[in-house]
Protein backbone atom coordinates (compact mmCIF):
# COMPACT_ATOMS: atom_id res chain seq x y z
CA UNK A 1 0.00 0.00 0.00
CA UNK A 2 3.18 2.44 0.85
CA UNK A 3 4.91 3.77 -1.84
CA UNK A 4 8.34 4.84 -1.10
CA UNK A 5 8.47 6.72 -4.45
CA UNK A 6 5.11 8.39 -5.14
CA UNK A 7 5.07 10.30 -8.51
CA UNK A 8 4.39 13.92 -8.73
CA UNK A 9 0.42 13.53 -8.99
CA UNK A 10 0.61 11.44 -5.60
CA UNK A 11 3.27 13.76 -3.81
CA UNK A 12 0.60 16.87 -4.57
CA UNK A 13 -2.25 15.29 -3.70
CA UNK A 14 -0.78 14.19 -0.94
CA UNK A 15 0.48 17.91 0.24
CA UNK A 16 -2.86 19.34 -0.56
CA UNK A 17 -4.65 16.91 1.35
CA UNK A 18 -2.33 17.64 4.92
CA UNK A 19 -2.46 21.62 4.06
CA UNK A 20 -6.53 20.83 3.75
CA UNK A 21 -6.89 19.80 7.05
CA UNK A 22 -3.76 21.77 8.72
CA UNK A 23 -6.02 25.66 7.49
CA UNK A 24 -9.18 23.85 8.20
CA UNK A 25 -8.03 22.39 11.59
CA UNK A 26 -6.24 25.86 12.07
CA UNK A 27 -8.76 27.84 11.56
CA UNK A 28 -11.43 26.14 13.36
CA UNK A 29 -9.39 26.43 16.14
CA UNK A 30 -8.78 29.99 15.97
CA UNK A 31 -12.80 30.77 15.76
CA UNK A 32 -13.19 28.53 19.25
CA UNK A 33 -10.92 30.13 20.96
CA UNK A 34 -12.21 33.68 20.19
CA UNK A 35 -15.44 32.77 21.11
CA UNK A 36 -14.33 31.33 24.72
CA UNK A 37 -11.78 33.78 25.63
CA UNK A 38 -13.85 36.04 27.57
CA UNK A 39 -15.62 32.82 29.24
CA UNK A 40 -12.44 31.07 30.07
CA UNK A 41 -11.32 34.10 31.48
CA UNK A 42 -14.24 35.06 33.58
CA UNK A 43 -14.46 31.45 35.13
CA UNK A 44 -10.93 32.20 36.08
CA UNK A 45 -11.73 35.45 37.42
CA UNK A 46 -15.21 33.86 39.64
CA UNK A 47 -12.99 31.26 40.60
CA UNK A 48 -10.13 33.38 42.34
CA UNK A 49 -13.00 35.73 43.33
CA UNK A 50 -15.08 33.17 44.91
CA UNK A 51 -11.12 32.11 46.92
CA UNK A 52 -10.87 35.40 47.62
CA UNK A 53 -14.18 35.85 49.64
CA UNK A 54 -13.98 32.81 51.33
CA UNK A 55 -10.46 34.10 53.04
CA UNK A 56 -11.71 37.61 54.21
CA UNK A 57 -14.40 39.28 55.78
CA UNK A 58 -17.41 40.64 54.56
CA UNK A 59 -16.71 42.95 51.92
CA UNK A 60 -18.38 45.35 49.69
CA UNK A 61 -15.78 46.78 47.34
CA UNK A 62 -13.93 45.12 44.33
CA UNK A 63 -10.88 43.48 45.71
CA UNK A 64 -9.61 42.84 41.90
CA UNK A 65 -10.29 46.42 40.93
CA UNK A 66 -7.80 47.68 44.43
CA UNK A 67 -5.22 44.47 43.94
CA UNK A 68 -1.55 45.86 44.43
CA UNK A 69 1.92 43.85 43.35
CA UNK A 70 4.21 42.79 46.94
CA UNK A 71 7.51 41.60 46.98
CA UNK A 72 8.87 39.63 48.65
CA UNK A 73 12.46 41.10 50.60
CA UNK A 74 14.69 38.87 48.19
CA UNK A 75 12.49 40.52 44.81
CA UNK A 76 12.25 36.68 44.16
CA UNK A 77 8.17 36.39 44.04
CA UNK A 78 5.81 38.97 42.68
CA UNK A 79 2.63 38.31 44.83
CA UNK A 80 -0.85 40.07 44.24
CA UNK A 81 -2.46 41.54 47.52
CA UNK A 82 -6.02 42.14 47.14
CA UNK A 83 -7.98 43.93 49.79
CA UNK A 84 -11.57 43.86 51.04
CA UNK A 85 -12.83 46.40 52.39
CA UNK A 86 -16.69 47.23 53.95
CA UNK A 87 -17.56 51.13 54.21
CA UNK A 88 -14.71 52.20 52.78
CA UNK A 89 -11.75 50.73 55.64
CA UNK A 90 -9.64 47.80 55.03
CA UNK A 91 -10.90 44.56 57.14
CA UNK A 92 -9.08 42.44 56.01
CA UNK A 93 -6.71 41.22 53.01
CA UNK A 94 -6.35 38.44 50.72
CA UNK A 95 -2.47 37.49 49.25
CA UNK A 96 -2.56 35.04 46.13
CA UNK A 97 1.02 32.88 46.76
CA UNK A 98 2.49 29.95 45.69
CA UNK A 99 4.95 27.21 45.84
CA UNK A 100 7.08 25.36 44.22
CA UNK A 101 8.14 22.47 46.67
CA UNK A 102 4.66 20.80 46.48
CA UNK A 103 5.16 16.81 46.48
CA UNK A 104 3.58 17.09 42.75
CA UNK A 105 5.33 20.81 41.75
CA UNK A 106 3.53 24.29 42.04
CA UNK A 107 1.07 24.94 44.31
CA UNK A 108 -1.02 28.48 43.84
CA UNK A 109 -3.19 28.73 47.26
CA UNK A 110 -5.12 32.14 48.27
CA UNK A 111 -4.49 33.56 51.98
CA UNK A 112 -6.63 35.53 53.96
CA UNK A 113 -5.15 37.94 56.87
CA UNK A 114 -7.06 39.60 59.38
CA UNK A 115 -5.90 43.18 59.64
CA UNK A 116 -3.17 43.07 62.22
CA UNK A 117 -1.45 39.86 60.21
CA UNK A 118 -3.32 36.86 62.05
CA UNK A 119 -3.75 34.17 58.90
CA UNK A 120 -7.68 33.81 58.52
CA UNK A 121 -7.28 30.84 56.25
CA UNK A 122 -6.81 29.89 53.18
CA UNK A 123 -7.98 28.11 50.16
CA UNK A 124 -5.85 26.30 47.46
CA UNK A 125 -6.67 27.47 43.78
CA UNK A 126 -4.75 24.71 41.82
CA UNK A 127 -2.16 21.53 42.69
CA UNK A 128 -1.39 18.30 41.45
CA UNK A 129 -0.83 16.47 44.87
CA UNK A 130 -1.45 12.89 45.28
CA UNK A 131 -4.91 12.68 45.45
CA UNK A 132 -6.39 11.22 48.64
CA UNK A 133 -3.04 11.97 50.33
CA UNK A 134 -1.82 15.55 49.54
CA UNK A 135 -4.45 16.11 48.29
CA UNK A 136 -5.85 16.72 51.97
CA UNK A 137 -4.09 20.19 52.21
CA UNK A 138 -7.66 21.22 50.60
CA UNK A 139 -9.76 19.42 53.19
CA UNK A 140 -10.51 21.02 56.61
CA UNK A 141 -9.61 19.03 59.13
CA UNK A 142 -5.92 20.61 58.06
CA UNK A 143 -7.60 23.29 57.04
CA UNK A 144 -8.93 24.62 60.52
CA UNK A 145 -5.03 24.82 62.25
CA UNK A 146 -4.54 27.93 59.95
CA UNK A 147 -7.52 30.00 61.02
CA UNK A 148 -6.44 32.39 63.58
CA UNK A 149 -2.81 30.98 63.37
CA UNK A 150 -0.46 34.31 64.11
CA UNK A 151 3.04 33.53 62.15
CA UNK A 152 4.52 35.78 64.71
CA UNK A 153 3.45 33.94 68.05
CA UNK A 154 3.63 30.46 67.00
CA UNK A 155 6.37 28.79 65.74
CA UNK A 156 5.18 28.27 61.59
CA UNK A 157 6.41 24.85 61.10
CA UNK A 158 5.07 21.25 61.16
CA UNK A 159 5.51 19.18 64.26
CA UNK A 160 8.22 17.11 62.85
CA UNK A 161 10.17 20.38 62.16
CA UNK A 162 9.58 21.27 65.16
CA UNK A 163 6.42 23.53 64.60
CA UNK A 164 3.04 24.10 66.19
CA UNK A 165 1.08 22.71 63.00
CA UNK A 166 -0.23 18.97 63.07
CA UNK A 167 0.91 17.67 59.27
CA UNK A 168 -1.59 15.65 56.91
CA UNK A 169 -0.82 12.01 57.47
CA UNK A 170 1.74 10.45 55.17
CA UNK A 171 1.82 13.79 53.03
CA UNK A 172 4.31 16.23 55.48
CA UNK A 173 5.72 17.34 51.96
CA UNK A 174 2.48 18.35 50.72
CA UNK A 175 1.86 19.88 54.17
CA UNK A 176 5.37 22.13 54.08
CA UNK A 177 4.75 23.23 51.09
CA UNK A 178 1.20 25.04 52.48
CA UNK A 179 3.01 26.42 54.89
CA UNK A 180 6.33 27.46 52.71
CA UNK A 181 3.63 29.08 50.39
CA UNK A 182 2.16 30.82 53.24
CA UNK A 183 5.58 31.85 54.63
CA UNK A 184 6.01 33.53 51.00
CA UNK A 185 2.75 35.41 51.66
CA UNK A 186 3.73 36.82 55.05
CA UNK A 187 6.82 37.68 54.12
CA UNK A 188 5.64 39.98 51.29
CA UNK A 189 3.69 41.55 53.31
CA UNK A 190 6.07 42.16 55.84
CA UNK A 191 8.15 43.59 53.83
CA UNK A 192 5.59 45.63 52.22
CA UNK A 193 4.61 47.53 54.93
CA UNK A 194 7.92 48.39 56.32
CA UNK A 195 9.27 49.62 53.02
CA UNK A 196 6.29 52.16 52.68
CA UNK B 1 -32.62 -0.79 13.14
CA UNK B 2 -31.01 -3.47 11.43
CA UNK B 3 -28.92 -5.63 12.63
CA UNK B 4 -25.52 -4.21 11.25
CA UNK B 5 -26.34 -1.26 12.91
CA UNK B 6 -27.23 -2.88 16.30
CA UNK B 7 -24.14 -5.32 16.06
CA UNK B 8 -21.52 -1.92 15.71
CA UNK B 9 -23.68 0.02 18.29
CA UNK B 10 -23.22 -2.70 20.95
CA UNK B 11 -20.07 -4.42 20.13
CA UNK B 12 -18.07 -1.36 22.04
CA UNK B 13 -20.12 -1.43 25.52
CA UNK B 14 -19.23 -5.37 26.47
CA UNK B 15 -18.41 -7.76 23.71
CA UNK B 16 -15.23 -5.57 22.43
CA UNK B 17 -15.01 -3.55 25.18
CA UNK B 18 -11.90 -0.77 24.38
CA UNK B 19 -11.18 -0.84 28.01
CA UNK B 20 -11.54 -4.56 29.53
CA UNK B 21 -11.83 -6.37 26.58
CA UNK B 22 -9.19 -5.02 23.88
CA UNK B 23 -7.03 -2.88 26.85
CA UNK B 24 -6.87 0.03 24.52
CA UNK B 25 -6.45 3.86 25.94
CA UNK B 26 -4.60 2.51 29.30
CA UNK B 27 -2.98 5.66 30.12
CA UNK B 28 -6.19 8.02 31.01
CA UNK B 29 -7.67 4.28 32.67
CA UNK B 30 -5.02 4.19 35.21
CA UNK B 31 -4.21 7.52 35.69
CA UNK B 32 -7.72 9.38 36.05
CA UNK B 33 -9.98 7.02 38.13
CA UNK B 34 -8.84 7.53 41.27
CA UNK B 35 -12.82 8.89 41.81
CA UNK B 36 -15.85 7.87 40.30
CA UNK B 37 -16.54 11.48 39.22
CA UNK B 38 -13.02 11.63 37.30
CA UNK B 39 -13.62 8.43 35.89
CA UNK B 40 -17.14 9.41 34.44
CA UNK B 41 -15.74 12.99 33.58
CA UNK B 42 -12.77 11.62 31.54
CA UNK B 43 -15.26 8.61 29.88
CA UNK B 44 -17.73 11.29 28.50
CA UNK B 45 -14.82 13.64 27.21
CA UNK B 46 -13.42 10.67 25.08
CA UNK B 47 -17.08 9.80 24.01
CA UNK B 48 -17.71 13.29 22.85
CA UNK B 49 -14.10 14.01 20.82
CA UNK B 50 -14.60 9.89 19.69
CA UNK B 51 -18.17 10.59 18.03
CA UNK B 52 -17.06 13.95 16.46
CA UNK B 53 -13.52 12.24 14.95
CA UNK B 54 -14.85 9.33 14.08
CA UNK B 55 -17.65 11.08 11.71
CA UNK B 56 -15.52 13.60 10.70
CA UNK B 57 -13.21 10.85 9.42
CA UNK B 58 -15.50 8.65 7.92
CA UNK B 59 -16.51 12.25 5.68
CA UNK B 60 -13.06 12.76 4.57
CA UNK B 61 -11.81 9.57 3.82
CA UNK B 62 -11.81 9.34 0.31
CA UNK B 63 -10.62 12.12 -0.07
CA UNK B 64 -6.91 11.79 1.92
CA UNK B 65 -4.39 10.13 0.17
CA UNK B 66 -3.74 6.71 2.38
CA UNK B 67 0.11 7.50 2.59
CA UNK B 68 -1.07 10.64 4.56
CA UNK B 69 -4.51 9.08 6.00
CA UNK B 70 -2.59 8.95 10.25
CA UNK B 71 -0.74 12.59 10.03
CA UNK B 72 -4.70 13.99 9.04
CA UNK B 73 -6.50 12.22 11.24
CA UNK B 74 -4.31 13.25 14.34
CA UNK B 75 -4.62 16.33 13.73
CA UNK B 76 -8.30 16.13 13.33
CA UNK B 77 -8.70 14.47 16.24
CA UNK B 78 -6.01 17.23 18.64
CA UNK B 79 -8.33 19.83 16.87
CA UNK B 80 -11.66 18.16 18.25
CA UNK B 81 -9.83 17.56 21.69
CA UNK B 82 -8.48 21.23 21.88
CA UNK B 83 -11.83 22.28 21.32
CA UNK B 84 -13.49 19.90 24.44
CA UNK B 85 -10.60 21.39 26.51
CA UNK B 86 -11.37 24.97 25.32
CA UNK B 87 -15.33 24.79 25.93
CA UNK B 88 -14.81 22.96 29.39
CA UNK B 89 -12.71 25.26 30.58
CA UNK B 90 -14.80 28.12 29.43
CA UNK B 91 -18.41 26.25 31.05
CA UNK B 92 -17.59 23.64 32.95
CA UNK B 93 -14.42 24.89 34.79
CA UNK B 94 -14.78 22.73 38.03
CA UNK B 95 -14.68 19.25 35.79
CA UNK B 96 -11.81 20.89 34.01
CA UNK B 97 -10.19 21.54 37.21
CA UNK B 98 -10.52 17.87 37.93
CA UNK B 99 -9.71 16.27 34.54
CA UNK B 100 -6.83 19.05 34.52
CA UNK B 101 -3.82 17.40 32.13
CA UNK B 102 -5.47 14.19 31.49
CA UNK B 103 -7.99 16.31 28.62
CA UNK B 104 -5.02 16.68 26.17
CA UNK B 105 -4.04 13.39 27.17
CA UNK B 106 -7.16 12.01 24.48
CA UNK B 107 -5.50 12.89 21.76
CA UNK B 108 -3.05 10.21 21.80
CA UNK B 109 -5.38 7.82 23.64
CA UNK B 110 -5.36 4.71 21.00
CA UNK B 111 -8.90 3.98 21.29
CA UNK B 112 -9.64 7.30 19.08
CA UNK B 113 -7.03 6.98 16.21
CA UNK B 114 -7.72 2.53 16.83
CA UNK B 115 -11.91 3.71 15.91
CA UNK B 116 -10.59 5.80 13.37
CA UNK B 117 -8.30 3.89 11.51
CA UNK B 118 -10.11 0.22 11.69
CA UNK B 119 -13.23 1.03 11.61
CA UNK B 120 -14.20 5.17 10.54
CA UNK B 121 -12.05 5.04 7.51
CA UNK B 122 -13.61 1.76 5.93
CA UNK B 123 -17.66 2.96 7.32
CA UNK B 124 -20.31 5.46 6.37
CA UNK B 125 -20.51 8.21 9.03
CA UNK B 126 -24.22 6.87 10.11
CA UNK B 127 -22.17 3.36 11.11
CA UNK B 128 -18.90 5.17 12.30
CA UNK B 129 -21.04 7.33 14.75
CA UNK B 130 -22.46 4.08 16.21
CA UNK B 131 -19.70 2.27 16.71
CA UNK B 132 -18.08 5.77 18.26
CA UNK B 133 -21.09 5.86 20.64
CA UNK B 134 -20.69 2.27 21.85
CA UNK B 135 -17.34 2.29 21.93
CA UNK B 136 -17.45 5.75 23.85
CA UNK B 137 -19.94 3.85 26.47
CA UNK B 138 -18.23 0.94 26.57
CA UNK B 139 -14.95 2.97 27.53
CA UNK B 140 -17.28 5.78 29.95
CA UNK B 141 -18.38 2.63 32.45
CA UNK B 142 -15.28 1.14 32.67
CA UNK B 143 -13.74 4.11 33.98
CA UNK B 144 -16.63 5.35 35.85
CA UNK B 145 -16.60 1.40 37.26
CA UNK B 146 -13.41 1.03 38.00
CA UNK B 147 -13.16 4.65 39.75
CA UNK B 148 -15.72 3.89 42.12
CA UNK B 149 -13.63 0.77 43.30
CA UNK B 150 -10.83 2.82 44.13
CA UNK B 151 -13.09 5.58 45.66
CA UNK B 152 -15.04 3.40 47.60
CA UNK B 153 -11.83 1.17 48.74
CA UNK B 154 -9.57 4.51 48.72
CA UNK B 155 -11.38 7.54 49.93
CA UNK B 156 -14.18 5.57 51.20
CA UNK B 157 -16.98 7.76 49.34
CA UNK B 158 -18.55 7.39 45.78
CA UNK B 159 -19.46 9.73 43.95
CA UNK B 160 -17.62 12.85 46.69
CA UNK B 161 -20.21 11.35 48.90
CA UNK B 162 -18.81 10.15 52.37
CA UNK B 163 -20.16 6.75 54.21
CA UNK B 164 -17.16 6.25 56.58
CA UNK B 165 -16.81 8.12 59.62
CA UNK B 166 -14.66 11.27 59.71
CA UNK B 167 -10.71 10.12 59.69
CA UNK B 168 -11.66 6.44 59.36
CA UNK B 169 -8.55 4.32 57.64
CA UNK B 170 -9.27 3.69 54.65
CA UNK B 171 -7.25 1.59 51.87
CA UNK B 172 -4.94 4.27 50.60
CA UNK B 173 -3.41 2.29 48.46
CA UNK B 174 -6.37 2.11 46.09
CA UNK B 175 -5.84 5.39 44.90
CA UNK B 176 -2.04 5.48 44.06
CA UNK B 177 -1.22 4.17 41.22
CA UNK B 178 -0.44 0.49 42.13
CA UNK B 179 -3.62 -0.14 43.59
CA UNK B 180 -5.13 1.61 39.91
CA UNK B 181 -3.33 -1.89 38.17
CA UNK B 182 -4.90 -4.18 41.27
CA UNK B 183 -8.42 -2.60 40.21
CA UNK B 184 -8.22 -3.35 36.70
CA UNK B 185 -6.69 -6.64 37.04
CA UNK B 186 -9.59 -7.27 39.60
CA UNK B 187 -12.26 -5.25 37.31
CA UNK B 188 -10.35 -7.38 33.90
CA UNK B 189 -11.14 -10.94 35.50
CA UNK B 190 -14.18 -10.11 36.44
CA UNK B 191 -15.64 -9.39 32.97
CA UNK B 192 -13.07 -12.41 31.53
CA UNK B 193 -15.26 -14.88 34.05
CA UNK B 194 -18.85 -13.01 32.79
CA UNK B 195 -17.85 -13.49 29.68
CA UNK B 196 -16.85 -17.05 29.40
CA UNK B 197 -19.58 -17.85 31.65
CA UNK B 198 -22.00 -16.91 28.90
Amino acid sequence: MLDRHPDLKTFLKMTAALLVVAVASAYILAEVYRYTKEPIKAANNRRELDAIAEVVNDFDNDPFAEKMTIYTPDKKSKLQLYPARKDGIVNSFAIKTYTNSGFGGRIDLIVGFYIDGAIKGYKVISHQETPGLGSKITEPKFQSQFNGFDVSKHKFKVRQDGGDIDAVTAATISSRAVIDAIQRAVDAYKNFNTGK
Amino acid sequence: MDKTSLNNLTRGILRENPTLVMLLGMCPTLGVTTSALNGLGMGLATLFVLMMSNMAISLVKNVIPSQVRIPCYIVIIASFVTVVDLLMAAYLPALHGALGIYIPLIVVNCIILGRAEAFAAKNNTWQSLLDAVGMGIGFTWALALLGSIREVLGSGSLFGWNFLAEGADTMLLFIMPPGAFLALAGLIITVNQLRKAK
